[in-house]
């Protein structure tokens, strides 16, 4: 299951939004192996792409040197669906490379609805689980 | 002194969990031959025929390995080799 505030749920909507027609993507990090997402890190889309996400390189060594800095680790990696729904596609499946991490994903297919769903993928395998939204810790 | 290499937790295992190695060599393809002598398989999940993997982050010290020409870069003691796994994907 995913525990995630509703400040950070609504940020990852709105950048989804924002970034709409292409595909958003980014990470929030937490404390190592505590499962708790609290820092939100919007990346770049090098690839600029309705269709694809790649983070940029030079982005994610730094963002992910600062994460070992502070010992924290990707809690969530998540991106955006532009014109399909929130669900892992083959690529997503190919390249997924954090078996730890909560994928969520968003679909902005729908001006005015939003699809939120969170899923494990490691060794190929996809597992959708549950999201708790709650209130805004004081480590928000 | 030697040439350090930090691997991501998703190729942990070929490192017996190690959060990071050492080899030598002139050239980052040189390297991956010496720490592949140690840790059998990693290579192949770095490299394939056509050389660096496209969905696999190489970068020495500050660079992206990219810049500095891939395999052929040359590598010196001190150096520091990070590897991170693209995070990509998509609808295509």
């Amino acid at each position: 299951m995913l525990t995630i505030s509703g400040a950070l749920h609504a940020k990852i909507l709105a950048h989804a939004r924002a970034d709409h027609p292409d595909e958003a993507c980014g990470v929030i990090a937490g404390p190592a192996g505590q499962d708790r997402p609290e820092r939100f890190i919007p990346m770049v889309n090098a690839e600029r792409s309705p269709t694809f996400y790649r983070f940029d390189s030079m982005e994610q060594l730094r963002v992910w040197r600062e994460m070992d800095d502070r010992d924290e680790e990707p809690v969530v990696v998540y991106h955006s669906h532009t014109a399909t729904e929130a669900y892992p596609s083959r690529t997503d499946i190919a390249y997924a490379s954090e078996p730890g991490a909560h994928y969520v994903l968003v679909s902005t297919r729908e001006p005015d609805e939003a699809e939120f769903r969170s899923f494990r993928i490691a060794d190929g395998a996809v597992t959708e689980e549950e999201i708790r939204v709650v209130a805004d810790g004081p480590a928000e | 002194m030697a040439i350090e290499i930090r691997i991501p937790t998703i190729l942990r295992t070929y490192t017996g969990g190690a959060k990071s190695v050492e080899g030598s060599g002139a050239t980052l393809a040189d390297l991956l031959d010496d720490v592949e002598s140690r840790h059998g398989g990693l290579q192949a999940r770095l490299v394939d025929d056509a050389g660096l993997r496209r969905f696999v982050n190489v970068y020495l010290n500050d660079e992206d390995v990219r810049f500095l020409g891939g395999l052929s870069a040359p590598v010196k003691d001190g150096d520091t080799v990070t590897v991170l796994p693209a995070v990509a994907g998509g609808m295509r």
